[in-house]
């Protein structure tokens, strides 16, 4: 248990299931590898031949059309053969199936697994079961991590800040379900990011959340007092009635990201998404369009992210 | 048959008898301790030079899986796992498929019990009918059966009304109702201690409130009632406050915790691993060593194995999806044993915690070594290593927390009736 | 072991570089320097020949042949190509030219901006040793150099370049 799962014998990445537990320089060393990847987006041929003859299976047992996407375009920049597998999990049978799903996709020769599952710790758990030249790259367990997300959180704050050594940041809602947010406040926290906030109401926070070094505010307008980048997460719609929350309008008025609430963060504030967004919930129209928003940029830099991510996994 | 266990270190810990004596059994009950009587002719000898003599060890919870759950282990392999951890007497739970709610299952079991003639098995039935929580089950026929109390194991039993009227009932007969303490709705999604890890790992979390918010309501019952209460694996130091409180109180409250609560918190989860996934779950160091401490007063009476075997295929799985629970019929001794050792204490109070006092809690005739008494002892030796593995442990299930790990304190020979039903 | 060699002068191979590529460029002629040495010779050689087209730079990390041995370098760098490739006249920079598969993977990455009219190889130490058919048109020095050596390019924080003689701890290099 006690050495990191992600990293092998010499201490080099061989699984991305976490942002947790990496060692700063493999974070600055997927930003920067990224950073040439942006590059190799905006040319003619928007291929390199890296992962030429690999195969990258994109096993999803949890429904995301937009993250599979990203990393299927990732993976074919990258010339990977790709194949998707959108694996209900209410068709899965408990037990065995899930590893039964790994070991027959492991017999087709497969040389990376991209994860995206329901549960906490599935990416871990597939991780620890396959033979050690499959790697396994998280794109989302549970209410875990999402360490791709993080990274391409960080990369686009990089691009417009440069420097995380004197950045506040606001993290705004369902931190207590967001793999979003573990995985950035975790980044940010490695980068030397002294100061991350986490605003929301008490039924939305995790208990012990101050254990990730993160500042509570109920407040908008004192949490994101002067803060340099603001970073909104989705509101899952079973979330917004219920006992968590009453209405969804009712947090858009606490909560809700609108130009007026903006104003009292740094006048060259940028803000941020995940996507997809709840226009009129969590975020106000004419700011996610305004020029503060980096939330389409964000999309561009994440396929440079996976890029950086599966080549390095790939060659370790 | 007449055995003379001889050079053994004898501890008793019901007397406090702790010094190298002979041992003489004959017609399966101790006849002698010390000198031997005249003219005792012993067919065997064993020699115990050594050794630790004790009681059997009485486990208050272990499950044995029949009916209904037999891939994950039987009958047969949990009996031999149980005298393998040199455990003569044990409670059985009711949570098997169907539950025991009836005494057409009880008896069966006892006899099958019987048949494979090692531990003594003390069935717990059920408290309402298919553990449902609505209907009361017919706890005098039970008990006829051979029911020693009545529990709902860990299925809810959300109604007060229901709760309050089955001590009222229980009561009235003298029959005793243990409980798990746990809120079924702030405990129904959660599969960790509601805490830092929980935060951590983005796992469902069970706050301590769960566990302190039924034990609140078990004790208001249990006085409206004027019923005795055994409360089962306890988990928060808040919990064991409110039981001491009770108990100053002139309550009737007795407790217990499982044996890997004593050793393992929150953080032995680690990177998910399901063996950490435990009913209720592992909470904080602070809890952990408030469990350890109320151990040592008294106010837990008693440690248990809660054993529960889970086959690979239900263990194998992401942490919340994974069966809670861990092996440890095999593994109470050692793990008491560890205990005592980091505590300071001599062996005999430790070995009081799983001999002595659960049978004062199970109400029965068992966990104590004098003349007279049945012959039901457990022969081991304190300083011998093993190691946790497939191999080693006689129960089906291999599910343990301390899998790979090497444990201090090996089970040699146990006796049931004065006869040798496991022999290393 | 060999016995030491005296390695030339990194300045005065520039300039003669310089010497050497100055009648064959156009003002439309790109240079390209490929990461890290041959970035600061074509640096130096952009400012002396006095071109209007940008200077443009090459990282072949994603190219190299080598990845399934040994992953992906930990200091990549972006590749800058700040002109139309189609078409153009170009001429490669390196430092070191020896097998000749850094120059390989530099050419496929330049195919994957474009069809040049040509493409030139400039080295300011050709050490020989060469694995696949490729030649340089300009090159400041010829050197033999044992395998189990390796040259390196350095710049000091004056800007001067030098060169040094390395024990090689990888086998295979440039």
């Amino acid at each position: 248990m006690t050495a990191n799962p992600q990293l092998n014998r010499s201490g080099e990445l061989t699984h991305l299931l976490s942002i947790e537990g990496l060692p700063a320089p493999i974070l600055w060393q997927i930003l920067d590898t990224a950073r040439s990847f942006v590059n190799v987006g905006e040319r003619e041929v928007k291929k390199v031949p890296l992962l030429r003859g690999k195969s990258v299976f994109n096993l999803f047992f949890e429904a995301s059309t937009r993250t599979r996407t990203t990393f299927e375009i990732a993976a074919k920049r990258l010339s990977a053969d790709v194949i998707n597998l959108n694996i209900a999990t209410s068709s899965q049978n408990k037990g065995e199936r899930l590893l039964d799903t790994v070991d027959n996709l492991a017999a087709m020769n497969a040389d990376m697994f991209v994860v995206r599952h329901a549960q906490s710790g599935a990416a871990h758990f597939i991780a620890n079961h396959v033979a050690p030249n499959i790697h396994v790259i998280n794109a989302g367990d549970g209410r875990h991590e999402h360490p791709t997300q993080g990274l391409l959180d960080v990369f686009t704050i990089r691009h417009y800040k440069h420097d995380f050594s004197s950045l506040r940041v606001a993290i705004v809602g369902d931190v207590l379900h967001s793999r979003v947010a573990r995985s950035q406040i975790h980044a940010l926290s490695i980068l030397g990011c002294p100061e991350i906030r986490a605003i929301g109401p008490s039924t939305l926070l995790p208990r012990d959340i101050g254990a990730l070094g993160v500042h509570v505010y109920h407040d908008m307008h004192a949490g994101l007092k002067d803060v340099d980048v603001v970073t909104m997460l989705r509101l899952q719609n079973e979330r917004m009635q219920g006992p968590l929350l009453p209405s969804p309008q009712e947090f858009f008025k606490n909560y809700g990201l609108t130009p007026e609430k903006l104003a009292v963060a740094r006048p060259d504030a940028i803000v941020l998404h995940p996507g997809p967004m709840n226009r009129g919930i969590e975020i106000d129209s004419s700011v996610a369009d305004g020029k503060q928003s980096v939330i389409l940029p964000q999309v561009t830099f994440g396929i440079a992210v996976r890029m950086a991510v599966m080549s390095i996994v790939a060659g370790n | 048959m007449k055995i003379l266990i001889h050079g053994g270190r004898v501890i008793d810990p019901a007397s406090e008898l702790d010094r190298v004596e002979d041992l003489c059994i004959a017609d399966g009950k101790v006849v002698a301790l010390g000198s031997r009587p005249e003219g005792f002719r012993p067919e065997r000898e064993i020699n115990a030079a050594g050794m630790v003599v004790c009681p059997g060890l009485v486990d208050l919870a272990a499950r044995l899986r029949e009916p209904g759950y037999e891939h994950m282990a039987t009958l047969e392999s949990e009996m031999h796992a149980a005298v393998a951890g040199g455990v003569t007497s044990l409670a059985c739970l009711p949570d098997t498929d169907p539950p025991l709610d009836e005494p057409g299952l009880v008896e069966m079991l006892k006899h099958r019990a019987r048949q494979l003639n090692q531990a003594r098995v003390y069935p717990l039935g059920a408290l309402t009918q298919g553990l449902r929580g609505e209907r009361l089950t017919e706890m005098t026929e039970l008990t006829e059966a051979g029911c020693i109390a009545f529990t709902q194991a860990d299925a809810p039993l959300v109604d007060t009304a229901v709760l309050m009227s089955a001590l009222q009932y229980a009561s009235t007969f003298g029959y005793r109702v243990w409980l798990r303490a746990q809120d079924h709705f702030l405990g129904r999604n959660g599969v960790a201690h509601d805490g830092q890890i929980a935060t951590r790992l983005g796992l469902p979390g069970i706050p301590v409130a769960a566990e302190t918010i039924a034990i609140s309501t078990i004790v208001q019952l249990m006085r409206e009632a004027d019923a005795r209460v055994h409360l089962c694996r306890l988990s928060s130091a808040a919990g064991v406050a409110m039981v001491r409180e009770a108990r100053a109180h002139g309550l009737n409250l007795t407790c217990d915790i499982g044996i890997h609560h004593l050793h393992l918190c929150e953080m032995d989860i680690g990177y998910y691993d399901s063996n950490c996934h435990l009913t209720p779950p592992l909470r904080a160091q602070r809890d952990r060593e408030a469990l350890s401490a109320a151990l040592l007063d008294g106010t837990i009476d008693a440690v248990c194995s809660d054993h529960t075997p889970v086959d690979e295929d239900a263990k194998q799985l992401p942490f919340a999806e994974s069966d809670a629970g861990a092996t440890g019929l095999e593994l109470l001794l050692p793990l008491a044993l560890k205990w005592g050792e980091q505590s300071g204490i001599p062996l005999a109070r430790s070995l009081a915690r799983i001999t002595s006092e659960p049978a004062r809690i199970l109400g029965i005739d068992a966990g104590t070594l004098a003349v007279g008494q049945a012959a039901d002892l457990c022969l081991f030796d304190p300083a011998r290593y093993w190691r946790v593995d497939a191999a080693s442990l006689k129960s089906m299930g291999k599910n343990t927390p301390f899998f790979r790990w090497e444990l201090r304190g090996r089970v040699c020979f146990t006796l049931v009736d004065g006869q040798v039903v496991y022999e290393l | 072991m060999t016995a030491r060699i005296a390695l030339p002068d990194a300045e005065a191979l520039v300039r003669d570089l310089g010497r050497q590529i100055a009648p064959s460029v156009q003002p439309t002629t790109a240079l390209i320097g490929i990461h890290t040495g041959g970035v600061w010779i074509a640096e130096r050689l952009h400012r002396e020949l006095g071109l209007d087209l940008a200077l443009g730079t090459l990282d072949v990390s994603f190219y190299r042949d080598d990845f399934e041995q040994r992953g992906l370098r930990s200091q990549v760098r972006p590749s800058t190509i700040p002109f139309e490739v189609d078409g153009r006249d170009l001429i490669l920079i390196d430092d070191v030219l020896y097998t000749g598969r850094t120059i390989r993977a530099a050419m496929n990455e330049l195919f994957d901006y474009g069809r040049p009219a040509s493409i030139r190889l400039a080295a300011l130490i050709d050490r020989g040793g060469r694995e696949l058919p490729i030649a340089a048109q300009f090159v400041g020095a010829r050197i033999e150099v044992d395998a189990n050596r390796n040259i390196e390019l350095k710049r000091g924080e004056d800007g001067r370049l030098s060169l040094v003689l390395n024990e090689d701890t990888q086998a295979a290099g440039h």
